[in-house]
C-alpha cells in the first residue's frame, strides 16, 4: 500500500504533488495542512510585529505620522522646479475630460491647490480642486532617525552603549572566572561542607532580585556604587544555575589528567586554569552566552540603581523615552531596532546553542 | 552538539582566555602561597571564596535586612535611623474591612495589585503554557525546515522586555498598525491600552508572545525523548491520535510539564518589565501587578516606604520560596532518575 502511493506520486510530479509529499513519500493528508497552516499563522504572528518596528524605524517623520500606516517606508515624491526654493510635491492630478497628468504643487489655498507642470514651469499656474489631486509616493528609505539618534547634541545613545557593553561584557567575564572557580571545587575536591557549599549556592535561586530590592539597594549605596555601573554587575556575578552547569560538567572530566598534572608538581590553581577551564570550554560557552543576554537585558536593578542619565543603561534610556510628551517616535523606533539588533543577530549564529542549553538546564 | 560548536566555543575561549591570562598570572603567585600555607585540603574554599561573598553580600544579607525593614518604619534608608515598629507594616499592608473590595483597605493599590496578579499569574501561565504545548506538538511532528520555524516561535526570547513592550506600544497605539488594519476591513480605530480590561488582556497576550518560545523549547525536548517505538507499537495496535495523547505523550511528558509549570509560575509572579513599559500599571491600576508595587512603593512614589516595600517583597518571598523549593526538589529528583 505504501508502495503504491509513492509510486502514484512519482508518477505525477505535479507541483502540488511535490508541496504535499512528506519525508518518505507519503502523500500529506489534512492534519499536515493544519501544521502548516499554524506554523505560517504563528510565523507571522512572531515576525510581524518586529518587522514592522524594524520597516518604521526607516520611515520619515511625516511618513510616520500618516494613518493608515503605510507597510513599507514611504516618501512624497517631489521636484525641483526653476523659480522656486523648495521642492514641489508632485501630484496625479485627473483633469476634466478624465486623463491623468502629474503636475506640481506650488501653494494650496482651503480646497483648491495651485499647480504646474513641471516639464514646462512656463505655462504658468491651474487651480486644481485637491479631491483630483493624489500624492505620488516611492519607496524610501529614511535614515534620518539613526542619523539624529546617533548625532544628538548630549552624546546619550553613545554612554548608553558604552554603560551597557562594559556591564555585559566585565559582569559576564566575572560570571565565568567565579563561577568556574566555585565548579572546580565542589567538583575536583572531596572536603568537609562541600555538600553544604553546593546547597548554600543553590539556595540562592529562592532569592530572587524582585524579593530583596531595598536591601541590596542599601548595600549598593553603602558601598558608594549608587550610580556606578559596578553596583549592578556585583549583585548579579554569582549565578546558581552556572555554578551547578560548569560543576556537572567538570564533574565529567577524567581525575587521572589532575593527578598526571599533580605528579609534574603543577600548582592547584595551574591545574584549574590551565587543564580544567580548557576542557570546559562547552559548557562555558552556554553560560557565557546566557549571561549576556541577562545582563544587556537587565532592567530592575538598573532602573533602580543607575538614575543619572549618563549612567542609563540602553534598557533605561529606551523604558525613558515613553516618559516624554510629545515622543519622538522616530528616534524611539530606531532606539528599539539598535537595542534589539545584537541579540537577533547573536540567536540567528547560535541558535542550536542557546536552544539546546535551555532545554537541558531550565535556565535563562 | 557538532564540531562547528565545539569550533566556535573553542575560539571564543582562546580570546577569553587571552583577556583574562594577564589577572590569572598575577592571581598565579598568591594561589601558589596560599595552596603551601592552607594546604591543599583547604584550597577549595579560596575557590570558593568570591562566589560566597557576593552571595552572603547579595542574597544572605539582603534578607536579613529585608526582615529588619519589615520591622521598621521611617522614610530614611539607613537601618540605624530607623524604629522599631513591630508587625505595623504588616498590619497596615493587611488592613482592609472588606477583602474583596480594594477601596476600604487602608493600602488599597497593595490589594488592587494583589488582586491582578491573583487573576494574571494562573490565566497567564495557563494560555501560555497550552501555546508551548500546542507549538511543540506541531514542530515534534514530521515538518520540513523544524529548526527553522523552532527558532521563529523562541527569537522573541532573546528580545530584552522592553524592546517586547515598545514594540507592541508602536502597534497598539491609536495610529498603529493594528488599528490601520482594522480600519481598512472598515472598523473604528479601538484605544487598546487606555481601556482597563483591554489593557490587561493585552498584558497577558504580551506576556505569553514574548515568552511562550522558552517553555516550548523545552517541552519540544521532552517530546523528543519519548522514545519512538512506543509510538509505533501504539500504531500496531491502531490506537487513535488523541488516545496516543493521553495515554502516551501526556503521562510520558508529565514531569518536564511539572518543570515548566513551576518555571512559569515563579516568572510569572515576579512580571514587572514589560508590563511597566507597556501600560505604565494603568489604565488607573488595572495592570499593577505586585512587583510594580513593591517598585513603587520603595522606590518610585515619594516618601519613599521601604518598610512597606519590604514587607511585600517578604510576603512575595515566602510564595516564592514554596515554588522554588518544589523547583528544585523536582529537577534534582529528575536528574538522579
Amino acid at each position: 500500500m505504501l508502495e503504491g502511493s509513492a509510486v502514484k506520486t512519482m508518477r505525477a510530479p505535479s507541483v502540488w504533488g511535490f508541496l504535499a509529499r512528506r519525508r518518505g513519500g507519503i502523500r500529506a493528508d489534512w492534519t499536515d495542512w493544519v501544521t502548516y497552516a499554524y506554523l505560517s499563522l504563528g510565523t507571522l504572528l512572531m515576525l510581524a510585529p518586529v518587522l514592522w518596528v524594524a520597516f518604521s524605524s526607516f520611515k520619515s517623520e511625516s511618513n510616520l505620522s500618516e494613518f493608515p500606516p503605510t507597510m513599507w517606508p514611504e516618501a512624497i515624491e517631489s521636484v525641483k522646479v526653476e523659480g522656486f526654493d523648495r521642492p514641489l510635491t508632485l501630484f496625479k492630478v485627473t483633469r476634466e475630460d478624465g486623463s491623468v497628468v502629474t503636475m506640481a504643487q506650488v501653494r494650496r489655498v482651503g480646497i483648491r491647490a495651485q499647480m504646474l507642470d513641471p516639464a514646462h514651469p512656463e505655462l504658468g499656474r491651474v487651480v486644481v480642486p485637491i479631491e483630483r489631486a493624489v500624492p505620488i509616493r516611492k519607496f524610501h528609505i529614511a535614515t534620518e532617525n539613526y542619523t539624529r539618534l546617533l548625532n544628538s547634541a548630549d552624546g546619550r545613545i553613545w554612554s548608553s552603549i558604552y554603560n551597557t557593553l562594559f556591564i555585559t561584557i566585565v559582569a559576564t567575564v566575572i560570571t565565568l572566572i567565579m563561577n568556574s572557580m566555585a565548579a572546580f571545587a565542589l567538583s575536583k575536591y572531596k572536603f568537609r561542607g562541600a555538600n553544604t557549599a553546593l546547597l548554600v549556592i543553590l539556595a540562592t535561586l529562592m532569592v530572587p532580585s524582585t524579593v530583596v530590592l531595598v536591601p541590596i539597594y542599601l548595600i549598593v549605596t553603602e558601598l558608594g556604587l549608587n550610580n556606578n555601573l559596578w553596583g549592578v554587575i556585583l549583585p548579579v556575578v554569582s549565578t546558581p544555575t552556572g555554578v551547578f552547569l560548569l560543576r556537572q560538567y567538570m564533574l565529567t572530566l577524567p581525575d587521572e589528567l589532575i593527578e598526571a598534572a599533580r605528579m609534574d608538581h603543577a600548582s592547584e590553581w595551574r591545574i584549574y586554569w590551565r587543564i580544567v577551564l580548557p576542557l570546559t570550554a562547552p559548557a562555558l560557552a552556554v553560560v557565557g552566552i546566557f549571561s549576556i543576554m541577562s545582563r544587556w537585558n537587565d532592567f530592575l536593578l538598573p532602573l533602580i540603581v543607575l538614575t543619572k542619565p549618563e549612567m542609563y543603561t540602553l534598557q533605561i534610556a529606551l523604558a525613558g523615552y515613553t516618559d516624554e510628551n510629545g515622543i519622538a517616535y522616530g528616534m524611539l523606533l530606531a532606539m528599539t531596532t539598535l537595542t534589539a539588533l545584537p541579540l537577533a543577530l547573536g540567536f540567528i549564529f547560535l541558535q542550536r546553542y542557546i536552544t539546546t542549553g535551555i532545554a537541558s538546564t531550565g535556565i535563562k | 552538539m557538532t564540531a562547528i560548536n565545539l569550533q566556535w566555543s573553542d575560539r571564543s575561549i582562546l580570546l577569553l582566555r587571552q583577556a583574562a591570562a594577564l589577572p590569572a598570572r598575577l592571581v598565579e603567585p598568591l594561589m601558589v602561597v596560599l595552596q603551601k600555607v592552607l594546604g591543599v585540603a583547604r584550597l577549595p574554599w579560596v575557590f570558593l571564596l568570591p562566589n560566597l561573598v557576593v552571595i552572603a553580600l547579595f542574597s544572605v544579607l539582603p534578607v536579613l535586612i529585608n526582615i529588619l525593614y519589615s520591622v521598621t518604619g521611617s522614610d530614611n534608608l539607613y537601618p540605624s535611623e530607623r524604629h522599631f515598629v513591630g508587625l505595623a507594616n504588616y498590619a497596615t499592608l493587611l488592613e482592609c474591612q472588606n477583602y474583596l473590595d480594594p477601596s476600604t483597605c487602608s493600602r488599597d493599590l497593595f490589594w488592587r495589585a494583589v488582586g491582578n496578579s491573583l487573576v494574571f499569574v494562573p490565566v497567564q501561565v495557563a494560555v501560555m503554557i497550552g501555546v508551548a504545548l500546542l507549538t511543540a506538538l506541531i514542530l515534534n511532528r514530521r515538518i520540513r525546515a523544524r529548526a527553522f520555524f523552532r527558532g521563529i516561535f523562541f527569537f522573541p526570547v532573546m528580545l530584552s522586555p522592553v524592546v517586547v513592550a515598545m514594540t507592541w506600544v508602536w502597534l497598539l497605539q491609536r495610529d498603529g498598525a493594528l488599528n490601520g488594519m482594522l480600519g481598512s476591513l472598515g472598523f473604528a480605530r479601538v484605544s487598546w491600552l487606555t481601556d482597563p480590561a483591554r489593557a490587561f488582556k493585552w498584558s497577558i497576550f504580551v506576556t505569553v508572545w514574548a515568552h511562550m518560545g522558552f517553555y516550548m523549547v523545552i517541552l519540544l525536548a521532552g517530546l523528543q525523548s519519548i522514545p519512538a517505538d512506543i509510538y509505533e507499537a501504539a500504531k500496531m495496535d491502531r490506537a487513535s491520535p488523541w488516545r496516543v495523547f493521553t495515554r502516551i505523550t501526556l503521562p510520558l511528558l508529565k514531569p518536564v510539564l511539572l518543570v515548566v509549570f513551576i518555571l512559569a509560575v515563579i516568572r510569572s509572579v515576579q512580571t514587572f518589565d514589560e508590563i511597566y513599559v507597556l501600560t505604565g500599571g494603568g489604565p488607573g491600576s488595572a495592570t499593577k501587578m505586585i512587583v510594580h508595587y513593591i517598585y513603587e512603593t520603595g522606590f518610585a512614589v515619594m516618601p519613599r516606604n521601604y518598610g512597606l516595600a519590604a514587607a511585600a517583597s517578604l510576603m512575595l518571598g515566602a510564595v516564592l520560596f514554596v515554588f522554588t523549593a518544589l523547583q528544585m526538589k523536582l529537577s534534582r529528583g529528575g536528574r538522579d532518575a
